[in-house]
């Protein structure tokens, strides 16, 4: 790890902010956590004494218990907050509930909401630590992160690779933190999906747009599933799940068209059999379970950077 | 009680006069002559003597949001701002589709006020879109136009009926411009800013497709409609093509969306929230490019105030809109006539006073003797620094606190009597 590079931030709220080297800094402190999980005591007392808020205003299980895993085995005292249970929805205002975290003395806040840039709005108001669990369709980016990680650890780096990023990018916040990382760290990324879902905006970016999904397959190293609403939310994007299959499916045929390393990636929750065929999902390609895993690594990472506790 | 004021250059362009003089109010009207003895006499060296300026779009919030704005306090803007004549919106609540509403604004307006509030009424009842209001009725109980502002007359039959019977009465139809199926839950300008930030984009084709719409309208109804608060530049070319043609259709430009550009939400800062949201630069010189050539002839502030609280909250949950009033003329100074050197102040003044009267068919915008003694007093050199703090608005919700300026309003006389000075 390097001595140099100081983390100067107490809240993560994206991946656009950061630079290169501040992205490497935390996969490399992740790295340094990543065995903590697989020892006999899955504990070190990085955050003892420090109190962590999940603050989640939007359903989510996966990424909630992850952040709560990881501040767990930092030691960190967990309060669990969701939107049936917080008073936003007797009508209090997001600043009040957020005030009301900071008089707890909540020394991290991670909050997960639907409106984009609502962790900034607390870190501009707020002295606890905010790290944005997804926000809106703004950024998510400690998905982004532990997408890098799981990459960097199969392939050992990332510049130089293409990164095919498949689905519905407009509504996605993983699309989007994953777009700044790839590319802050020297990655080529295509966007595949259907014109309605995936803006030639996006190009402005400096990543390519494209439509034809076999040709992007073939000089593939990854390709990232994004989870594809169900039509009846999206009925104006696109025609329906029959015909995005057969457009845009990841399925066994297309499979093969991947070249034998490139790895298959998916945020999850999978839709199996729409995004993607169910035996690649769970093919020897497939990383997506390894990603859950080192999501806990990142997310300690995050924590204990932004908790701004020496290095272990 | 009289006025004489004194050496300013009187710039009149109902009148085409611009020249250094004396201006003499007697008895609450613009006279030919009179004498310093028992006038007060304002001395007007070195600034602008121009007829009571007008701002025909306005939220004034009462009846029934007045933790916003209040007719009293929005007047005090007004002044503050150099307008002596106010159009306020009927998106109150009540909504402004009943007489009853609108004497009550009128009353309201009559104890309270230190400008002229003129009321606008409904299009439809309730606002809905669905059913017309009693728009006959609503003239005869003194509104100026009629319009459904911060919403949009969806349903083309409705607006079609309404624009004619419009022509009846004798109103002009105001539009807010915004097609809800474009737009959906839009809150920010659809192009680079809403893919970066994520947020849901509000596109130009939204606003496009309605003032398409207006134009075949004004031509089919033969009636004037107004197109409120302009954003996109498709929207000057279909009105530059259709006033070409003689078609009776007109635009306004408001100081936010030639002041700004969407680059300015990255801070999701929600008092660059507005509706319809800042665009982008090629927008920006297409407005200017309008304004330049007289395809815009109209300017408004489209003043939306919001208490603080309703303000501060996520960007996508906040209320669209910013105070407008005491910025206003100072912007519009600035940018148009300094900054860009888009046109000339006589061109300003004409596009505040004799325009929107006529568009409203009030008597006011001029100097002309026997007129009522609406005046405002420009310093269009004055360099000043917004302070928002101070402003007379109820309400803060401005994107230019701390923006230094040059040129303001000076002095507002309202009947004679100066009602704010600075």
């Amino acid at each position: 790890m390097s001595s140099e590079i100081r983390w100067q931030r107490k809240d993560l709220l994206g991946i656009r902010e950061l630079s290169a080297e501040e992205i490497t800094f935390l996969l490399d402190t992740a790295d340094a956590f990543k065995d903590v999980g697989t020892r006999e005591i899955k504990k070190v007392p990085a955050l003892r004494g420090k109190t962590l808020v999940n603050f989640f205003v939007e359903p989510s299980t996966r990424t909630r218990t992850s952040f709560e895993i990881a501040a767990i085995r930092l030691s960190a005292d967990v309060i669990n907050i969701s939107a049936s249970s917080s008073s936003l929805i007797k009508g209090e205002t997001l600043k009040d509930t957020a005030k009301i975290l900071e008089a707890y003395h909540a020394d991290l806040i991670v909050i997960r909401h639907g409106s984009s840039g609502a962790p900034q709005f607390l870190a501009q108001r707020l002295k606890s630590s905010i790290i944005n669990a997804g926000d809106g369709a703004h950024e998510h980016p400690t998905q982004a992160l532990l997408d890098l990680y799981t990459i960097r650890s199969r392939k050992g780096a990332i510049a130089g690779l293409h990164v095919v990023i498949i689905g519905d990018i407009l509504f996605s916040r993983v699309a989007r933190s994953n777009i700044f990382a790839l590319l802050k760290l020297g990655a080529h990324v295509t966007l595949v999906g259907p014109s309605t879902l995936v803006p030639r905006e996006f190009e402005k970016l400096g990543v390519t747009v494209s439509h034809k999904l076999d040709e992007a397959l073939e000089t593939a190293d990854v390709v990232n599933l994004l989870r594809i609403q169900h039509e009846r939310q999206r009925k104006e994007y696109f025609p329906g799940i029959g015909e995005y299959i057969r457009l845009f499916g990841l399925t066994k045929e297309r499979g093969r068209r991947l070249k034998p390393d490139c790895l298959i990636m998916h945020p999850g929750p999978i839709n199996r059999g729409v995004e993607i065929d169910s035996e690649l999902a769970d093919g020897p390609q497939s990383v997506i379970l390894e990603q859950v895993t080192n999501g806990l690594a990142v997310r300690m990472a995050v924590l204990y950077l932004c908790g701004g506790i020496a290095t272990p | 009680m009289n006025t004489v004021i004194r050496n300013g250059r009187v710039i009149d362009p109902a009148n085409k006069r611009d020249e250094v003089g004396d201006l003499f109010i007697v008895d609450g009207k613009i006279a030919a002559k009179g004498n310093d003895k028992d006038a007060e006499v304002i001395d007007a060296n070195g600034l602008v003597v121009a007829p009571g300026l007008i701002d025909l779009h306005v939220h004034l919030r009462e009846p029934g949001f007045g933790w916003k704005e209040t007719i009293e306090s929005g007047a005090r803007a007004a002044a503050a701002g150099g307008f002596t004549t106010i159009v306020c919106m009927p998106n109150t609540s009540p909504v402004a589709d009943s007489p009853g509403t609108i004497g009550w604004i009128r009353d309201r307006a009559a104890e309270v006020a230190c400008v002229n509030v003129l009321p606008s009424g409904a299009i439809s009842k309730g606002l809905m879109g669905e059913e017309l209001a009693p728009i006959g009725s609503l003239k005869q109980a003194g509104v100026v136009a009629i319009t459904d502002d911060g919403r949009c007359v969806q349903n083309n039959e409705l607006m079609r009926r309404a624009v004619e019977y419009a022509r009846m009465v004798g109103v002009p139809v105001l539009d807010h411009c915004q097609d809800y199926n474009l737009v959906g839950n839009g809150v920010v300008h659809e192009g680079y800013w809403s893919t970066l930030l994520g947020l849901p984009g509000w596109p130009r084709i939204g606003e496009e497709v309605i003032v398409m719409r207006n134009i075949l309208l004004a031509d089919c109804c033969d009636h004037h409609v107004h197109c409120q608060h302009l954003s996109a530049a498709g929207s000057v070319r279909l009105l530059r093509e259709a006033r070409a043609r003689g078609v009776k259709i007109s635009g306004e430009v408001c100081p936010h969306h030639i002041a700004l550009t969407d680059d300015a939400i990255q801070n999701f800062d929600t008092n660059f929230k507005m509706n319809p949201p800042v665009r982008a630069k090629e927008d920006v010189a297409a407005l200017l490019e309008g304004i330049a050539d007289g395809t815009i002839e109209i300017l408004g502030s489209d003043h939306a105030p919001h208490a603080q609280f309703e303000k501060e909250v996520e960007f996508d949950a906040a209320p669209f809109g910013i105070v407008g009033l005491e910025t206003e003329v100072g912007l519009f100074l600035d940018l148009l006539v300094h900054k860009n050197r888009t046109i000339e102040l006589p061109r300003l003044i004409e596009m505040f006073t004799v325009n929107p009267a006529r568009l409203l068919r009030i008597d006011a915008g001029t100097l002309s003797v026997g007129q009522a003694g609406d005046i405002t007093l420009i310093d269009p050199d004055l360099e000043w620094t917004v302070d928002a703090s101070k402003f007379q608005s109820m309400s803060r919700n401005t994107p230019f606190d701390g923006w230094k300026l040059k040129g303001r309003a000076v002095r507002t006389i309202v009947g004679g009597k100066t009602v704010w000075a600075l």
